[in-house]
């Protein structure tokens, strides 16, 4: 359908949750910036595609999803940026404990597989459905909701088990993250 | 962080292996994080692309400029 002011708005109305979605699977506002730049530029180039009626935030979100998957596989052996550039990003400063805890979960959600730390968010953050997050993903449902419930045992491991302030040598722990460390 | 780690000794899991309140503390610091981002709202890099975009004319040149969203802290 054409472009038109409505269409625009709503555009403009998503771009916050996929600013938070692209930091969320990216851990970086800077790269985040520009995934959600790059996804705002396709869309509007490929807005006669988009069904009206249709789930606006979820086919941008497919958008996004798809540039960073390609983008993850083009960065991944540059050098990461350092630690902390996601808390650059957040305006408020939360407590001393509070941004500890932050930490550690923000951590953590990064040692997710890609697959799962994003069902994760796109359900439990996003708010979207599992019919829809599996529609986003290109996946079944119940693929969706087995990664959403393995991101959750594996983050509960990692957060909640004895002895796993910096997600170290504990051997539930580490049978739990399974690979991921490498 | 005291009763974060109480949270470690709770009841033993129902469903699927995860303690109920766990999951919702999952959930609760998921969203947080997350909603920490959708409140600062629409930054003017992404404003003005859009209005460009939709001017007559607009081309989708020179989109690069991202100095609007240096002063963001």
């Amino acid at each position: 359908m054409p472009l038109t002011d409505s269409l625009r708005d709503d555009i403009l109305a998503a771009v916050p949750s996929l600013r938070a979605f692209a930091i969320s699977l990216s851990g970086n506002g800077d790269r985040a910036d520009d995934l959600v730049q790059e996804t705002l530029l396709r869309a509007l180039a490929n807005i006669d595609s988009f069904q009206p009626g249709s789930n606006l935030p979820a086919w941008l979100f497919t958008i996004l999803r798809n540039l960073f998957r390609s983008d993850y596989r083009k960065r991944r052996r540059e050098v990461e940026d350092a630690e902390g550039s996601y808390a650059k990003t957040l305006k408020s400063q939360p407590g001393q404990n509070a941004h500890l805890e932050f930490e550690e979960f923000r951590a953590a959600l990064e040692k997710l597989p890609q697959d799962q730390r994003e069902a994760l968010i796109l359900v439990g953050a996003s708010g979207f459905s599992y019919e829809d997050a599996a529609a986003i993903c290109g996946c079944a449902v119940g693929t969706i909701k087995s990664r959403v419930n393995r991101a959750r045992s594996k983050l509960s491991a990692m957060l909640y088990v004895d002895g796993a302030e910096d997600f170290g040598p504990d051997d539930t722990v580490r049978a739990v993250i399974g690979g991921s460390g490498g | 962080m005291k009763d974060f780690k109480a949270q470690k000794t709770a009841a033993p899991a129902k469903q699927g292996g995860l303690n109920p309140e766990i999951q919702s503390r999952i959930g609760h610091q998921l969203r947080a994080m997350y909603d920490d981002v959708v409140r600062q709202g629409v930054p003017d890099r992404f404003a003005e692309l859009i209005r460009k975009l939709d001017a007559p004319g607009g081309s989708s040149s020179d989109f690069g400029d991202a100095s609007k969203t240096e002063g963001r802290d």
